[in-house]
């Protein structure tokens, strides 16, 4: 087990070290997510929003489904990174080289999961930052503990169904385009729960926060679900 | 991985006898008797259907469209279980025979067939009753998701690899679907409770069936049945023999390089 937690870190590392010196992630992935949440306005900025009964103000229309629009740049950039990360992978037959020198598969699920995570954990971060400068998103410290809670589970949801499934479609012919056929449908739950758990913790058209934490628990239960069949299918997975 | 005669032969027992050697094709007595039985369903059903089943006192005419969609609702259901039943075999029985992956792979393309034909077939009626071609109801929000699943699936058994890769990446696929579609439903329901203004018709809600109405769409799950078996053996069929064309194949080919070779050397 002890080991297994050290491999996993390496694994981590080894990842992020390679984002960091190559730095694909910051330097494609992120403009790309901006740039979806820009054109998001080309589409959407023209009928008012929900009115909020709070603040006695209708806002955009903009305003009012930014939180799915945020997480639906963060799924668009969810493919473009597990992409990323298997082609490292799959360049001179590097995860064949780890599973060969004897590393356990479980072990490089959870490090490339935790890689991802925190990579798009950033991201989110910055994409919010992004809603509330140009869709007019305004924050409360009262949602602030069910924001990160969803921030933190979804997060981890994503990457593991993420890497589970980049993991599947590595070594293929056509995994650009076959990723996202497959991972689209699967995280639905995510994109629902996240987005309703989001609604209730900005208060979105006057939505409380007590009614985001139901939502928060579909996404645990995702993360849950994916987490345990990542550990176990990743192995066979990736052994061919 | 080059030929597999043992694997090949384990594949018939699967669905229970394999085509003579010496038949063109794949049928056998067995298959073209399940055929004729099919066609008398069809047959069956087309008069039951459209002739002798009074129209619904709500939905009048449009009521037909359900012989059809019910039924094919039915199977794919059933065709995806099959799916996944046999996916589960392949992986933890301790031959590996591909006869389960071909027979997973094949009732998933029946099922996937099924599936559209429901949606099709559903959205015309939803639009003749209802008055739209879509409702984001769970239960059809989810069917839309089961197909785009198995599709992946498909596309997924297509990718290349050996026999054995294709068995084995497909069959983790088969039974993640079935991790991630209750996942789905589950909180497409939850989406859909949350939204009570969007509440309507319930595909099958308050529809009260008189005995013919009920027996028709009895004829249509039967004669529906009868064509998936007799499609899923064809094509679990026609698999094996893609598969044996692929072994043979290379085998040929290795013969051909090693002739080349003696005549080099010779």
């Amino acid at each position: 087990m002890r080991s297994m937690v050290r491999t996993a870190w390496l694994v981590t590392r080894k990842d992020l070290l390679v984002e960091w010196r190559s730095r694909v992630a910051l330097n494609q992935v992120l403009p790309f997510a901006a740039i979806v949440m820009v054109i998001f306005a080309f589409a959407l900025d023209r009928f008012p929003g929900v009115p909020n009964p709070e603040e006695g103000s209708t806002g955009s229309l903009l305003e009012t489904v930014a939180p799915g629009l945020v997480w639906l740049a963060t799924l668009f950039s969810l493919l473009l990174l597990v992409q990323r990360t298997f082609a490292v992978e799959r360049e001179d037959g590097a995860l064949d080289a780890l599973r060969a020198a004897g590393v356990d598969a479980a072990a490089v699920f959870w490090g490339k999961t935790i890689a991802l995570a925190l990579q798009l954990a950033v991201l989110e971060v910055l994409l919010l930052g992004t809603a509330v400068i140009l869709y007019a998103v305004e924050l409360r410290w009262s949602g602030a503990v069910l924001l990160v809670t969803t921030w933190l589970t979804a997060t981890l949801g994503l990457a593991a169904v993420g890497t589970l499934y980049g993991g599947l479609a590595a070594g293929a012919r056509g995994r650009e385009t076959l990723l996202p056929l497959l991972l689209l449908p699967v995280v639905a739950p995510v994109l629902i729960g996240a987005t309703r758990a989001v609604e209730a913790a900005l208060g979105t058209g006057g939505t409380a926060i007590a009614d985001g934490w139901p939502w928060v628990g579909v996404v645990a239960v995702f993360a849950v679900a994916f987490g345990a069949g990542g550990t176990l299918a990743f192995g066979p997975l990736i052994d061919e | 991985m080059a030929s597999h005669p043992a694997t090949t032969t384990t594949s018939a027992t699967a669905t229970g006898g394999a085509p003579p050697a010496t038949s063109a094709g794949t049928a056998t007595r067995a298959t073209r008797l399940l055929g004729a039985l099919t066609l008398v369903g069809v047959a069956w059903l087309l008069l039951f259907g459209l002739v002798l089943s009074p129209a619904d006192v709500n939905q009048g005419e449009s009521v037909r469209i359900l012989y059809v969609h019910v039924p094919s609702a039915w199977l794919a259901y059933l065709a995806f279980v099959v799916t996944a039943v046999a996916s589960a075999m392949y992986l933890f029985s301790k031959r590996h025979s591909l006869g389960w992956d071909r027979l997973a792979g094949a009732s998933a393309e029946a099922g996937v067939l099924f599936m559209a034909i429901t949606i099709g077939v559903g959205a015309l009626w939803g639009r003749l009753t209802w008055g739209v071609f879509w409702e984001w109801d769970a239960r059809l929000t989810t069917t839309a998701f089961l197909l785009v699943t198995y599709v992946g699936y498909l596309a997924v058994r297509r990718l290349g690899g050996t026999q054995h890769q294709r068995a084995k990446r497909s069959s983790i696929l088969a039974l993640l679907a079935v991790l991630e579609i209750p996942l789905v439903h589950w909180s497409v329901k939850l989406w859909r409770s949350l939204h009570q203004e969007a509440t309507v018709l319930r595909p099958d809600g308050d529809v009260k069936m008189d005995g013919l109405m009920l027996f028709t769409l009895f004829v249509g799950i039967v004669a529906f049945t009868l064509m998936y078996v007799w499609l899923v053996i064809h094509r679990q069929r026609t698999l094996a023999a893609e598969d044996l064309l692929e072994d043979v194949g290379l085998d040929l080919a290795i013969d051909a390089r090693r002739a080349e070779r003696v005549a080099e050397v010779g």
